[in-house]
């Protein structure tokens, strides 16, 4: 007979900047000045892009959009540690992510105008279509995931996912699945604090999303999602683990939805200005910026040519956007199956036959 | 060639399938040490190593969610699903992603898997273990649905399913595991999708099935001087169409058994075909046989929902004499 405690266990948190973009420098990634720039201007880029889109949405040119402002810090960040032959599974507010990816910004602007060639990525660049279902994705990385150890290719993946997605069980069985097959898959949890309008504290009694990596048996970590550079820092390490066999890695990114939960919400219902005011200051985008000013690699002429170089890539991307012909009715029809069965051919000849006669 | 009953005819096909291809991976719960509840993969983790042959975690969502995974990544899944009531656990990742991925891609990402799952009644089990609810799959689209109803041809279509590009859900009668035999070759083979077999010529009714009931109504036959033509479905997704109004037309006149409920069936969808394309050589109404619109009942009353010999030979009466 025995009573004793068989297990206590500690989440770290890992920030490298605080709110001024002061730096720690012993926890600092290893990362050139030109790797340190260009995670600002991708930061930069991403969040015109996120204006544009809203911007389009208010005036009808796009479709339900979802914007994911006030956390570019935690998908560059995470996307940028990335290899060229990883894997990510994006959600509905991942779109920095894709853009950090490659994808490019055109099929991103297609996508949220309703079109689904917007999903197509560039070639030889496993960016899987993004799931609107909450919390599915983890599973189909977890898969690829351990696709890639049983055919012995070295890939991670990385599933994307929300504090609402951490409730979903999809999600936990993904992270289950994660560890008993120690697959190569980084979960990128953005706890933006709100799933639509329910608070991350009535999401869970759990004091941090982190810890529920520990009950599956692999390492969860906290970072502030608002520094870049802890996001980056953990993913890197997540890869590289990855990479080597050991296993899954759960990132929470703790975080904040500066916007409304899409362009359908409202989130003054649920939440007061002073808390958004009070996250306001602690904008990922300015901390970085006021880092690399302290370095000497920034400064007010390049923010200029910065600003109009991303504006300048945004606008052109919507150009071509705009110019996309509608793609043909077939489009609904022929991807249904590998090949087109004779009952639903047999629909589409009909129905082209219709239209044709318009 | 050797004499093997259903389920040992699945398991050669998962052999053949796994020896010839080596991005075929089987995985479940207990597929693995155990060889499957029905004895499906049985030695196939000996042969072929966990990493081939993977016993997962109890978790049906995940089950079919990790295998969308593999399937995107370049493997050919063959998750299998104990029993097709718990299949409804992951009804979301097949339906809202295996289903959709290549539509959702454009073609960038493919989705092939075949789920394996036991369904139908008289097997004396538990709740949950007897349904047949092929059409909730046969109305998603996307997805492909076979049902075998002999051991030649669920081997061949369970290795045309994992050869096949789409997802695909594989439904094997669980009446029939052990209660047919017939000669099949232990090498690879295929029997193709979307072909439907005529089992037994004939010229006054048609009689369609497929599946558990294939067998009810082949055994019906000795119960009536009526010259049936027989037809198995075999799948069930894409329809075979062509194979069914060829027969009505030379019949005029039409029996579907089904062992599922009989509202929004399959059987409403052959009767919408042939009106589309065979309604004038129509002889008489096309007559259902099928399950009731209940919850199959537990084993003690079984009997009574499973439709029986005695309804379709009634039914094959009714439509000759019309």
């Amino acid at each position: 007979m025995a009573e004793k405690v068989l297990k206590t266990f500690t989440v770290k948190y890992l920030q490298v900047l605080d709110e001024s973009g002061k730096c720690d420098a012993k926890l600092m990634p290893k990362l050139s000045p030109k790797q340190l720039v260009e995670l600002y201007e991708l930061m930069v880029l991403c969040r015109k892009f996120d204006e544009k889109a809203l911007s389009l949405q208010r005036q009808g040119r796009l479709g339900t959009y979802a914007s994911f402002l006030g956390q570019e810090a935690a998908q560059v960040g995470a996307a940028y540690a990335l290899g060229g032959s990883d894997w990510v599974f994006p959600t509905y507010r991942d779109a920095a992510v894709l853009v950090v990816r490659n994808q490019p910004m055109v099929r991103l602007f297609q996508y949220f105008g309703g079109d689904e060639r917007g999903s197509i990525p560039p070639k030889g660049v496993n960016n899987f279509p993004i799931a609107i279902p909450v919390g599915t994705q983890g599973l189909h990385a977890v898969g690829a995931a351990m696709a890639a150890t049983i055919t012995k290719r070295k890939f991670a993946t990385l599933a994307c996912l929300g504090d609402g997605a951490s409730s979903e069980g999809d999600m936990n069985e993904a992270f289950n699945f994660a560890g008993v097959f120690k697959a190569p898959v980084i979960f990128l949890c953005q706890n933006n604090q709100y799933a639509i309008s329910v608070p991350v504290k009535q999401q869970t009694a759990a004091e941090t999303l982190a810890q529920r990596a520990v009950g599956f048996g692999f390492e969860g970590v906290r970072v502030d999602g608002n520094d870049i550079l802890a996001v980056y820092s953990a993913a890197a390490a997540a890869v590289k683990k990855a990479y080597l066999g050991e296993g899954p890695t759960l990132i929470e990114c703790f975080t904040y939805r500066l916007g409304n939960h899409t362009t359908s919400d409202d989130a003054s219902k649920y939440r007061s200005e002073a808390e958004v005011a009070a996250w306001r200051k602690k904008d990922p985008v300015l901390r970085f910026r006021r880092f690399l000013e302290l370095r000497k690699l920034w400064n007010a002429k390049k923010e200029g040519e910065l600003f109009v170089r991303a504006e300048r890539r945004v606008s052109s991307a919507v150009g071509e956007y705009e110019k996309v012909p509608r793609a043909d009715v077939d489009d609904i029809f022929k991807y249904t199956y590998s090949e087109m069965p004779q009952l639903l051919q047999q629909q589409m000849d009909d129905y082209k036959k219709l239209i044709e006669g318009r | 060639m050797a004499v093997m009953n259903l389920i040992q005819a699945v398991n050669s096909g998962l052999k053949c399938a796994l020896a010839d291809d080596a991005r075929v991976v089987v995985l479940g719960e207990d597929v693995g040490v155990d060889g499957g509840v029905f004895r499906a993969t049985e030695g196939l983790l000996k042969q072929f190593g966990g990493q081939r042959v993977v016993d997962t975690p109890l978790a049906e969502s995940a089950i079919i969610g990790v295998s969308i995974g593999m399937a995107a990544a370049g493997l050919r899944p063959v998750p299998e699903i104990q029993f097709s009531g718990f299949l409804y656990m992951a009804f979301a990742q097949l339906i809202n992603h295996a289903a959709r991925i290549r539509t959702r891609s454009r073609g960038s990402f493919t989705c092939p898997l075949v789920v394996r799952t036991p369904y139908s009644g008289g097997i004396r089990a538990l709740e949950h273990h007897s349904e047949s609810l092929e059409a909730i799959y046969v109305h998603t689209p996307g997805l492909k649905v076979v049902i075998p109803s002999s051991p030649y041809d669920a081997k061949g279509l369970l290795i045309s399913a994992i050869k096949d590009d789409n997802p695909v859900v594989f439904m094997e009668p669980s009446r029939l595991y052990r209660a047919v035999k017939e000669d099949v070759p232990e090498g690879s083979y295929t029997v193709p999708l979307g072909k439907a077999k005529v089992v037994r010529a004939g010229s006054q009714v048609t009689v369609i099935s497929w599946g558990s009931m294939l067998q009810q109504a082949k055994l019906a036959l000795a119960h009536t001087s009526v010259d049936v033509e027989l037809i198995d479905l075999r799948t069930l997704k894409p329809l075979d169409a062509d194979t069914i109004i060829a027969s009505v037309k030379k019949t005029g006149r039409c029996v579907v058994v089904q062992e599922a409920p009989r509202t929004g069936g399959l059987s409403s969808e052959i009767i919408a075909q042939i009106n589309d394309s065979a309604l004038s050589s129509l002889q008489a109404p096309v007559i259902r046989v099928a399950g009731f619109d209940t919850i199959f009942p537990l084993y003690k009353l079984e009997d009574h929902y499973l439709p029986s010999i005695e309804r379709i030979v009634a039914a094959i009466e009714t439509a000759a004499s019309f």
